[in-house]
């Protein structure tokens, strides 16, 4: 049991760090433009697309820093002459351009690479397991994952609450028009804020395709998971959209690891059921099964009882 | 000297320009069903028109077979190979020997269902409205129950216009057990005939005490997870089944928290239906773990499975599947095989039942001497062929189930002859059960007979 917990314990911060590097990308573009950017994750997908392909002429290493500059520049690029233009016709344009934009790149990204599944590998000196406990390994990669996570989410904070460039992001994600005002070059400012996210966005799917595969389905995988981050946190709180990732990493990895049903709780009161009573299936549900419902039913019990989200200051 | 530097650059361009250029026709061949053989069909129908003008204007027409299966979404991959995998038996098995019925020639019409049974229905309906009578499916058996019912439905409705349905790999046994319908044909071995392999084999390895089932939760998990249960109690009451587990279908994105799970439970053994993204997923996590011990699968071969496990697999990772690979059983399958590779390089043959379902529809529509699907039903209930890996194949005329040998194969480098995904990995024969001991007797099954 111990084990179990354990590991759970470690997997559930790995994917929660991943988690979180998609998310601080979405929240900020999000609270600030008011763009709820569905293709993010597909930003996501073509970080990993990238490195990839750059990885197999160059290796890993290169990919992993080249492939999120390219994301990043995309992204930017698609700010400037997709959506800044879009933007004139108000957000809800702007919410189907992105929505369109996620089809697009999917599409493309299985016209250039097919459809099956492509062997995106470790970097040979990270493909050894860093510790065996309990006979069960933990792989160096997971731990490079988790370092570069906390090395971003660091870098992040520091940027936006101790640089002059944070000041002015933070600025005009409160009040865009005031900050307009006072100078500052504000759609720039945007256009950044995207490029960064998408890059962000973009290192996630470097690191996180030869862990978790790299094929056509695996924006579609986290996309949704995502906003449930966005929402929860609290719209451009980077703290917020941390915690939720970490809850909600945790929350899945647990209630996968955890076999149990309302059944057994049941029976430690006590009480018991008809085997053949109509609501038997909803008693034998377990936690894995319910495992995927998990996060949204937290989304939902959090726009009930605190709409603007566990560190938000103003509502969804 | 700008036109200079042009000049320089336009070379290299041009070629870039060209490759990308025969790459699009290559997707746009494939999307068009292969240009090449409407041509040759047209030519050979011209000379059946020239020789027999009786009956030239049946003759001209090809006879379309409609593949209905996912083409996009996370099922892309295993979709698209097996349409390939049609094209080419269409080719080889039945073009290329002439056609049927004296020059009609077989065409593969590819229907994107995206994996869900509703838009199946609806390119189901596409199809019937193309006038296709021949309908072939096999990617979940989610989507097979519900195009075996609208089949059902629709032919005893439309007596005039009636559809055959070629399940090449839905393997939910209730397809022909309580759902049995005397217009769906099953080339692949059920999930119960296959776990009934697979546990003949488990059964004689002593070292196996704790069997773990891990599955995708919709009908086929469900199956593999009961039969699993059933078959080993059955044979080895000894062995503990320390989880039974189903997961999401396409909607996990990190196997590991399940990894943990298998781990921590002790199992010596792990059986799983599992297959797309999710065994590629599965697959990787248990190898990253290190849990050093035999996969049992349904799936986890090729569209990329096999290159991405790689040798994290090896000696590992088990699949039941019908027809052997390695060793080559035949010089007409590795002529076949090796074909295949030479015009597809990316993809690879997976699924044998696919050649199979066309030669036996081939031979059924040159039996019954028409391509009427009542007709065609007829001959290919109780029809024995032989495939071109040299098995014996019977369709039983009582549920129209596929009897044939069953092979139990591993993952691994060595002795590879045909490997999978141009890896050099590949399946390499480790036991095969003869089809009369895969064998499960008719169960549950009322077929209701058309009269006409």
């Amino acid at each position: 049991m111990f084990e179990l917990v354990f590991f759970s314990l470690l997997n559930g911060i790995v994917t929660g760090l991943l988690l979180f590097m998609l998310a601080s990308g979405l929240t900020l573009i999000f609270s600030m433009m008011g763009v709820l950017n569905f293709a993010h994750a597909s930003f996501y997908m073509l970080g990993a697309y990238f490195a990839y392909t750059i990885s197999a002429y160059l290796g890993f290493w290169i990919g992993l820093i080249v492939a999120p500059v390219l994301v990043g520049l995309l992204g930017a690029l698609v700010e400037r002459y997709g959506l800044r233009y879009v933007h004139r016709w108000g957000h809800v344009a702007e919410l189907i351009f992105t929505f369109g934009l996620a089809f697009l790149i999917e599409e493309v990204v299985q016209f250039i690479w097919g459809k099956d599944t492509k062997a995106y590998h470790e970097p040979e000196i990270l493909q050894f397991p860093l510790f065996t406990f309990f006979g069960q390994n933990f792989p160096a990669y997971k731990a490079f994952m988790l370092l570069i996570s906390i090395a971003i989410f660091i870098m992040l904070l520091l940027i936006l609450t101790r640089s002059r460039v944070g000041l002015i992001i933070q600025a005009a994600i409160h009040k865009p028009n005031m900050t307009a005002m006072l100078g500052h070059n504000v759609p720039l400012v945007f256009m950044g804020v995207f490029g960064v996210g998408c890059a962000l966005a973009g290192l996630a799917g470097v690191i996180a395709g030869p862990a978790l595969g790299t094929f056509p389905g695996m924006a579609v995988v986290l996309g949704s998971i995502v906003f449930v981050i966005v929402v929860v946190g609290g719209l451009g709180s980077l703290t917020g959209a941390f915690v939720a990732s970490l809850i909600i990493g945790l929350l899945q990895t647990f209630a996968i690891a955890l076999d149990y049903s309302v059944n057994d709780i049941l029976t430690a009161f006590n009480i018991s059921f008809d085997a053949d009573s109509a609501l038997r299936d909803l008693w034998s549900l377990s936690l894995p099964q319910i495992a995927p419902i998990l996060p949204y039913l937290l989304l939902v019990l959090v726009l009930i009882f605190r709409p603007m989200g566990l560190f938000g200051n103003r509502e969804t | 000297m700008q036109r200079h530097a042009f000049d320089a650059i336009t070379p290299s361009s041009e070629k870039v320009r060209t490759k990308g250029l025969v790459k699009a026709c290559d997707e746009l061949n494939f999307l068009k069903g292969g240009k090449e053989l409407k041509i040759k069909s047209f030519i050979l129908a011209g000379a059946a028109f020239a020789a027999i003008s009786a009956f030239s204007a049946q003759a001209a027409e090809t006879i379309k077979i409609a593949f209905i299966d996912p083409l996009s979404g996370p099922f892309a991959a295993t979709g698209t190979s097996g349409y390939k995998q049609y094209q080419w038996a269409a080719d080889q098995l039945v073009n290329q020997k002439g056609g049927v019925l004296g020059g009609q020639m077989f065409e593969i019409v590819p229907f994107d269902n995206k994996i869900s049974p509703k838009e199946s229905l609806v390119q189901l309906k596409r199809a019937i409205g193309d006038g296709i009578t021949f309908i072939a499916q096999g990617n979940s058996s989610g989507v097979a129950n519900a195009l075996t019912d609208a089949i059902k439905k629709h032919n005893s409705r439309n007596p005039d216009n009636r559809v055959l349905f070629l399940n090449y790999s839905a393997v939910d046994p209730a397809l022909t057990q309580k759902k049995c319908n005397f217009w769906h044909f099953r080339f692949d071995a059920n999930a119960d005939i296959k776990m009934n392999a697979l546990t003949d084999v488990i059964k004689e390895k002593e070292e196996i005490k704790k069997v773990y089932l891990i599955g995708q939760d919709y009908s086929f998990g469900k199956a593999v997870a009961a039969a699993a249960v059933k078959f080993l109690g059955e044979k080895r009451p000894d062995i503990e089944i320390v989880g039974n587990e189903l997961h999401p279908i396409g909607k996990v994105k990190d196997f590991t928290p399940y990894a943990t799970k298998i781990r921590a439970s002790g199992a010596d053994a792990i059986i799983t239906g599992n297959w797309g993204a999710d065994m590629v997923g599965l697959g990787k996590a248990i190898g990253d773990a290190g849990i050093d011990v035999p996969i049992y699968t349904y799936y986890a071969a090729n569209d990329g499975i096999t290159k991405t496990i790689g040798a994290s697999g090896k000696d590992k990772i088990r699949l039941v599947h019908e027809g052997t690979v390695n060793p080559p059983p035949t010089e007409e399958y590795l002529a076949y095989h090796k074909g295949f590779k030479a015009k597809y390089p990316e993809a690879d043959i997976t699924q044998f039942r696919i050649a199979n379902s066309i030669g036996m529809l081939a031979a059924a529509i040159e039996e019954a001497g028409s391509a009427d699907p009542l007709a065609v039903a007829q001959a290919l209930e109780g029809m024995e062929y032989t495939s071109i890996q040299g098995d014996k194949l019977v369709m039983r005329a009582e549920d129209h189930q596929m009897m044939q040998p069953i092979q139990i194969s591993v993952h691994t480098d060595e002795n590879v002859v045909l490997d999978s995904d141009n890896s050099g990995y590949g399946l390499v024969e480790e036991s095969s059960i003869s089809a009369e001991d895969a064998a499960l007797p008719v169960k549950d099954c009322n077929m209701e007979r058309p009269t006409s």
